[in-house]
């Protein structure tokens, strides 16, 4: 099967402006789920609902259904805030403090693993 | 580096590519396009099955065939999702199919008038899809490659049962075995339509290709559903309704005939049986929907309206200092 | 060939001094019949997350219809299969609830009448979580998380509604004022624990949805009689349709 059936010749394939405008419709919620007791909860996709009972309730529907997860979480998007991947790479080398890292240090074989 | 060559090096170590990074633009608009239709296919798909849910002829048949559809509605949503992460809307993208300007799996253009169609699309036209979308698990898109990996593990249940279905039939009385036989014989070209024009004709496989949103090409896709489906269809005892279709020991693939490209167009161009349907039934959902999205929209206002109000009179009270 | 059993007998639920048999059947029924109206919903909700909400709540409906009617057959001991009881009975023989069988109308209209089911199966499977009949017990045990699910659903959609916009507040309440002559058959002959704890479920959540119980005290009876609306016969009719078609066959 495939999606992306062929263009008519006069279509493009770039990106169509529309007259819907962004924002009109439900807003958008990021859905986290731990999906067992002793690991961390994963972000696992986003749906549009109008308020948080009904991100929850939606959630647990599209991202449950076959009994993953102890525990869901929805954000709104919006609340998301991100530092860039460049942000971090700058971070790490500018703080070039190798002795942060075990693998800096050298111990004795006889000691044991440490 | 350059930008391009960050991208450009990521994707040929097989990395992902994931929403922050920088990606040419036409890469970024192929796969809004691409993960939008197919999100579009999704839900259009619940159209054509969903025609058969109240009509389903056991209890045990109607649940299957709901988890299915609901199934692909979740489905369209992950798409949806992943597509949003590039930086448009999903009201947008909905638009654009209103609109004509997006399309769908061509395959849904296609009525299903008996239940036996129930069982042959869940063979064929899932059967396809999996040939399709395990390729897309390797795409170089990740949240498109993360949707699809759990799309995956969804799909093999929608197969098993479309088949099951027609063992059933084909198993049955000599009524239920016709039901079969004309099913497949409705089904079957569509279904090798799915897979697109020949390479030679696509316009942008290669680039696709570049990019690893296409790992693999649509006539060798063909040939291996091809080459998984006859089988399956010999099982049943059904007849392929393809007088070309040969085993070819040289080659070690089946021979099939060619395709009418006249009709493959034709549905393409948005004249096929049901294309008008698909999106007049679509668009008259949403417009019939819109006083309801709007409530919803109005209440969550008034609401954290209200939330905040309390709020800002609590703190006004001087509560909690 | 099974004779019809055309019941003629009170109203049974929610008690289980009525025929149990009787009383099974129609909770299967009224379970089958809302499944069906709400799958009609797929591919036409209002938004893509409502398609998946409804088609699971339809499939709630289904699989509790489901259990309680292999539970049926066996109490009654014929060898009758769950589509035996569905698919092989006529419209005179069915004994849901004349509120399920009602068209889904709008969304609101679809929303209202769910809410007031989803609060009284509420206490219905609280109750027969208690049954002697353990199978019984089993199913309500389980219908009741599902129940809760649904009536927060509803509810939450009925306030949404009546404290939206004017329009769907006024289509809210229109649902309302058609559908409320439905809700007093659900009570018959049984406990009136039930309707109060109903009575007052519905009236907080009607009161936040700022809408209003009609005055008028017009209610409609019948379905537990199989004596129903002129909607089930066109729905079964649908539904049935295959069985009746091609009769004895595998699917």
């Amino acid at each position: 099967m495939t999606y992306d059936v062929p263009l008519l010749p006069g279509e493009s394939p770039d990106i169509e402006q529309t007259t819907a405008t962004a924002g009109e419709g439900w807003p958008l919620w990021e859905v986290f789920v731990r999906a067992r007791r002793g690991i961390s909860h994963v972000h696992i996709g986003s749906l549009h609902a109008p308020d948080p009972e009904s991100a929850l309730q939606n959630a647990r529907d599209v991202y449950t259904r076959r009994g993953e997860g102890v525990s869901l979480w929805v954000v709104p998007s919006s609340e998301i805030h991100a530092f860039e991947p460049e942000d971090l790479v700058d971070y790490v080398e500018a703080n070039e403090k190798v002795y942060r890292h075990a693998t800096t240090y050298d111990i004795p074989d006889e000691v044991g693993h440490m | 580096m350059t930008p391009e060559e960050h991208f450009e090096a990521i994707v040929a170590a097989e990395d992902k590519i994931e929403p922050t990074d920088w990606m040419p633009e036409a890469y970024r608009g192929t796969l809004i396009r691409q993960i939008a239709q197919h999100a579009h296919s999704e839900v259009i798909g619940m159209q054509p099955e969903g025609n058969w849910i109240s009509r389903a002829p056991t209890l045990h048949r109607k649940a299957i065939l709901m988890a299915k559809v609901q199934d692909e509605a979740g489905h369209g949503l992950y798409l949806y999702s992943a597509a949003e992460t590039l930086g448009v809307g999903r009201d947008e993208l909905q638009e654009l199919l209103h609109q004509g300007k997006h399309k769908y799996s061509s395959i849904f253009n296609y009525p299903t008038l008996s239940w036996a169609d129930i069982g042959a699309i869940g063979w064929l036209v899932d059967g396809a899809a999996i040939t399709n979308q395990v390729m897309l698990t390797r795409c170089s898109y990740g949240p498109y490659s993360r949707g699809m990996v759990r799309i995956c593990k969804e799909e093999s249940f929608h197969q098993r049962q479309g088949y099951e279905i027609l063992i059933r039939l084909c198993q049955g009385s000599p009524e239920q075995k016709a039901m079969a036989q004309d099913a497949l014989d409705r089904w079957w070209w569509p279904s090798l339509m799915m897979f697109g024009p020949h390479d030679t004709d696509s316009t942008h496989t290669e680039q696709s290709m570049q990019w690893k949103i296409k790992r693999v090409s649509n006539d060798d896709l063909r040939q291996q559903f091809v080459d998984m489906t006859v089988p399956q269809a010999d099982y049943l005892g059904l007849t392929m309704p393809d007088p070309a279709l040969k085993w070819n020991e040289e080659r070690g693939h089946y021979d099939f005939g060619e395709i009418d490209w006249d009709e493959f167009w034709t549905v393409v161009k948005g004249n096929g049986p049901m294309n008008r349907d698909r999106i007049e039934h679509k668009v008259r959902a949403w417009d019939q929907g819109e006083w309801v999205r709007e409530a919803a929209a109005t209440h969550a206002a008034k609401t954290s309206a209200a939330a905040a109000t309390r709020l800002t009179g609590a703190a006004a009270a001087g509560v909690g200092k | 060939m099974i004779e019809p059993n055309l019941p003629s007998m009170p109203p049974v639920l929610p008690s289980a001094n009525g025929d149990r048999l009787v009383f099974l059947l129609a909770c299967a029924d009224d379970n089958l019949v809302l499944a069906q109206r709400l799958g009609e919903w797929i591919s036409n909700a209002p938004e893509l997350e409502e398609d998946i909400a409804l088609g699971n709540i339809a499939l709630d409906h289904l699989g509790v219809a489901r259990a309680l009617y292999t539970h049926a057959g066996e109490v009654e001991g014929l060898g009758r299969t769950e589509d035996d009881l569905a698919m092989r009975r006529s419209e005179r023989e069915f004994m849901n609830a004349l509120l399920v069988e009602q068209p889904n109308g709008d969304f609101a209209h679809t929303m209202v009448r769910s809410l007031f089911f989803d609060a009284y199966q509420v206490e219905l499977w609280s109750d027969l979580s208690d049954s002697d009949d353990t199978t019984l017990a089993g199913i309500a045990a389980r219908a009741l998380k599902e129940a809760r699910y649904h009536l927060r659903h509803s509810s939450a959609w009925v306030i949404r509604l009546g404290d939206g916009t004017e329009e769907s507040h006024r289509r809210a309440q229109v649902a309302v004022d058609a559908l409320w002559r439905y809700t007093a058959e659900l009570f018959e002959g049984g406990a009136d624990g039930y309707r109060d704890r109903w009575q007052k479920t519905i009236e907080g959540v009607l009161d936040e949805g700022r809408l209003t119980i009609p005055e008028d005290t017009y209610q409609r009876s019948g379905g537990r009689r199989g004596f129903h609306s002129e909607h089930l016969g066109h729905l079964l009719a649908e539904m049935q349709w295959m069985q009746r078609s091609y009769p004895g066959l595998e699917w």
